[in-house]
């Protein structure tokens, strides 16, 4: 049988080197099945996150030969074998072991994010109705995983670690997400602009080009969130509207 | 008692998918001050992982539909073993549980006039299941997830409990560590309630994660509680087959629902061969009937795909073993056949069925739009488990309440798809209202510290071998022998063979080795779980051996026939004074007389 290696970071708290590891490989094999036998074979305690194995639930988030992926959805049959595959973790997180990075810098931005705040129902029997073509809107921005692949990649925190002033793509399209909810009555954009700090983004795209849902993130989510922000604070005339119009955009 | 980080709520909710975090809100609405408990990050339970649907009998679609034939439905479905109070709470709650995740911020599919679309599933008269494409389950934990956050819930990510504490014969708390650093931790609660999930990674073919090794059933068991049902394994008809490193992941029913069709090698539609005597009046006579009832006419009865999920994945089984499977060993399940009907086929199953597009398309190389799938059975959900007061979700040992798939009685024999999402949200809250009114009653039980100690000297035993055994190693063996001896179709000499390897395997967990420290150290964590993995997969046996016909999700070759007698109580297992399990036949109760009335009106 064929074999391949796999150069894993191994190590805690940011400190660590790369191992390599070879093992046996068969004909649909994933990044995290390798991972998987290796530590069943060589690195019992070696650490990695995983839940559903099929794209699911964002746990095995890495970078794959430097780039940021999900373990377990990328196949080996699309890396050269021939020289060994990287896998490292997220590089925009505080390391802890391994591949597994703390993440719950993510948790507490969400906190911080308004929640859904409904109308009032629509039917006697407190119920709402709502058009197939308004939920399809917002659909896109709710396959998110929460992978935070998209996070890992965005300079604004990878490079310039500004977690204190920027909630980062995921927590756009999150409140995307809820701005454009049909039944949100919630009004997010002062935060957006003041403490989410959206004006950072500078839309290089970088995060669209790793989401493994294939969220538009910056066209769909990011640009029309500014241009909210662009309306509320910028154009006298939007602002007057607002003030006659209880729809929202 | 210095040594151990303690923590003190009124309500300790362990396990945070759908069950832990619908009960957490509803102890967290109540007044209790809640613990979240998961091994995984929130978000992460296996509920995200739900494909198909919730079901609720809201009769958008269909308004002939009524808690009424739900009931009778899952009772059916259930093979009348079902706890029917469990049943009947279910059946009527469910729309409430489904509006009310709405009024949170979920977004279900909808009906052209704007109400929550519902769509056909295996075992539901008419159509039930609310849904968001194919990915329902992370609608539903998000929602609930996101609502939660701002309840002041503590939220304990990356904490694996190991043992229940009690207190006399009350429950007291519970002992833990954490995976990042691999300390120890006490939970003190008044009421503690499991919401732990299922038991798939016994078995070595499973569309279930790591996490599904039984935790909550074996917890409750070593804690005093009764266990329920264990003899009913659900085997999902369709899981991925091929490449082998994708074997058992989940190809939803949704699939079917949508007008997905079996054939054998021979271009057969074997289904339409053997349909059971429960279902022949509700079984479509024609391929063409079984066309019209997926695209909803009211009229049409279901193809005979949409028979319960036992029944399915014993014909594929069949089709293979008699030479007409597929060719890596399962049978074909197509779509891509719709476009004979229907004008743009390919688009409408990219948008009925996206993740399992991406799925075939990424992981096997196959475009469903345009080729036929190769699947065949997967473990997939624990019909058995804690056995509880059907009102209040609390277990015998008082104070210790269950919910979600670790809990028993509503499903029976047999679940029925999309009942499992329902089942979180309907008792979910029951448990997370009645925790919460246990722990109002209630003090804290006191906690023994020498039974701390224990706990944690068990828990760290491993570190001292060295490495004599592999704890990978123990439980792929153990994953061989539940799914060669104690699988789909099951007799006497396996599972006593099965009963042999188990107690080997004891003896190996034993002696498990791990190397490196305690922090986040996969091997150890391997090793920990091992003991929750024997324990339940010898109740699973021991229950499987003493059920003696074949009825739902237990199938005997031995006795392949159903037995009247046998469908009149519940296997029921305890742990005896010197550590073996209990076996008991618990009669069942006799139905309420409307509950009789209602399933013979539906017959
Ligand atoms: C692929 C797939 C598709 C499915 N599709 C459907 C569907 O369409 N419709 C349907 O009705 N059902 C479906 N099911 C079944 C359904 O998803 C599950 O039965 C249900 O989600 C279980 O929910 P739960 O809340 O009981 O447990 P889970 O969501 O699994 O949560 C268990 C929680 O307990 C925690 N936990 C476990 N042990 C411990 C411990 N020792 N210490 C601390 N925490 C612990 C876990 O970390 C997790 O947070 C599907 C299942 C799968 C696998
Ligand atoms: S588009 Fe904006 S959010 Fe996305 S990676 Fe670039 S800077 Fe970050
Ligand atoms: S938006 Fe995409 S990349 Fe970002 S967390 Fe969500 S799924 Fe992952
Ligand atoms: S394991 Fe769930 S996304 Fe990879």
């Amino acid at each position: 049988m064929a074999t391949a290696t796999f150069r894993i970071w191994r190590g805690e708290k940011g400190q660590g080197k790369f191992q390599d590891y070879t093992t046996e490989v068969s004909t649909g094999m994933v990044v995290l099945d390798a991972v998987h036998q290796i530590q069943a074979e060589h690195a019992g305690d070696l650490a990695v996150r995983w839940n559903c194995k099929a794209g699911k639930c964002g746990s095995c988030s890495a970078e794959i030969n430097g780039m940021p992926k999900l373990m377990c959805m990328t196949r080996l049959n699309s890396l050269p074998l021939d020289q060994p595959v990287t896998v490292e973790p997220m590089k925009a997180f505080p390391h802890m072991r391994d591949l597994v990075t703390d993440v719950s810098w993510n948790y507490k931005v969400k906190q911080r994010i308004p929640k859904f705040q409904p109308r009032k129902p629509d039917a006697e029997d407190g119920t709402w109705r709502i058009a197939p073509e308004d939920v399809e809107r917002v659909q896109e921005f709710r396959k998110c995983i929460e992978c935070y692949l998209c996070q890992d990649v965005c300079h604004v925190l990878r490079d310039h670690q500004m977690h204190e002033q920027f909630i980062g793509p995921r927590f756009l399209v999150f409140a995307a997400a809820l701005e454009m909810h049909p039944l949100d009555v919630g009004d997010r954009v002062e935060e957006l602009r003041k403490q989410f700090g959206i004006g950072l983004c500078n839309i290089t795209k970088c995060c669209t080009k790793v989401c493994p849902e294939g969220i538009t993130i910056t066209d769909n989510a990011i640009i029309p969130l500014k241009e909210l922000v662009v309306d509320r604070y910028f154009d006298p005339l939007s602002k007057l509207f607002r003030v006659f119009s209880h729809t929202k955009a | 008692m210095a040594e151990y980080i303690t923590h003190e709520h009124d309500v300790v909710i362990i396990g945070a998918g759908g069950a832990g975090l619908r009960a957490a809100v509803e102890a967290s609405a109540a007044g209790a001050r809640v613990a979240v408990i998961t091994k995984s990050l929130l978000g992460k339970a296996h509920t995200v992982m739900a494909e198909g649907g919730v079901a609720a009998a809201m009769g958008n679609v269909d308004d002939r539909d009524s808690w009424r034939v739900h009931f009778a439905d899952t009772m059916r479905g259930g093979q009348y073993l079902n706890n029917w109070r469990m049943a009947e709470l279910h059946a009527k709650e469910a729309p409430d549980r489904v509006r009310e995740l709405e009024a949170w911020g979920a977004l279900f599919d909808r009906t052209s006039d704007g109400r929550i679309l519902q769509r056909n599933f295996g075992g539901h008269r008419y159509p039930r299941l609310a849904h968001v494409g194919d990915r329902t389950g992370l609608e539903m934990i998000r929602t609930l997830q996101d609502h939660g956050i701002h309840l002041g819930l503590d939220v304990f990510m990356e904490y694996t409990i190991v043992k229940l504490l009690t207190h006399g014969d009350r429950i007291a708390g519970a002992f833990g560590y954490d995976r990042e650093r691999g300390r120890f931790h006490l939970f003190r609660g008044k009421a503690v309630v499991l919401a732990t999930g299922g038991i798939g990674r016994a078995y070595k073919i499973t569309s279930n994660s790591w996490e599904y090794s039984g935790d909550g059933h074996a917890l409750a068991y070593h804690a005093g509680a009764s266990l329920v049902d264990m003899e009913f394994v659900q085997f999902h008809p369709t899981g991925m087959i091929w490449p082998p490193s994708v074997r058992g992941i989940l190809v939803t029913e949704g699939v079917r629902g949508e007008g997905g069709v079996l054939r054998n090698r021979n271009n057969e539609r074997f289904m339409f061969k053997d349909i059971p005597p429960l279902y022949v009046n509700q079984t479509a006579d024609s391929e063409e009937e079984g066309w019209r009832y997926t695209q909803g006419d009211k009229n049409a009865r279901r193809p005979p795909e949409l028979l319960t999920r036992d029944h399915v994945a014993r014909c594929i089984r069949t089709e293979v073993r008699e030479g007409r499977g597929s060719p890596h060993g399962g049978v074909f399940l197509d779509i891509a056949w719709t476009k004979e009907k229907l004008p743009n086929a390919a688009e409408h199953i990219k948008k009925k069925l996206p993740s399992m597009y991406h799925q075939f398309k990424q992981l096997a190389d196959i475009d469903i739009t345009q080729e036929p799938m190769e699947v065949g059975p997967t473990t997939h959900y624990m019909m058995g488990g804690v056995r509880v007061n059907a009102d209040s979700q609390m277990s015998e040992v008082p104070g210790l309440f269950a919910a979600g798939e670790c809990a028993a009685g509503l499903h029976g024999a047999n679940r029925l798809g999309g009942n499992s999402l329902s089942d979180l949200l309907v008792f979910g809250q029951r448990a997370g209202e009645y925790a919460a009114g246990f722990a109002k009653e209630n003090s804290l039980g006191a906690i023994d510290t020498q039974e701390l100690a224990s706990a944690e000297k068990w828990a760290l035993r491993a570190f001292e071998h060295n490495g004599s055994e592999n704890p990978y190693g123990v439980q792929h063996k153990l994953q061989d022998t539940m799914q060669d001896l104690v699988g789909i179709v099951r007799q006497e000499q396996e599972m006593q063979q099965a009963l042999e390897r188990i107690r080997e395997l004891r003896t190996a967990s034993d002696a498990v080795g791990v190397d490196g420290n305690r922090e986040y150290n996969s091997g150890w964590h391997t090793a920990l779980d091992l003991y929750n993995l024997l324990t339940v997969s010898e109740i699973v046996t021991r229950a499987a051996l003493e059920r003696k016909e074949s009825r739902g999700a237990h199938f005997r070759d031995d006795f392949p026939a159903k037995d009247d007698q046998a469908g009149k109580f519940n296997i029921v297992a305890r742990k005896g004074p010197n550590g073996e399990v209990q076996l008991t036949r618990e009669p069942i109760p006799p139905m309420r007389e409307d509950l009789q009335r209602t399933i013979e009106e539906m017959k």
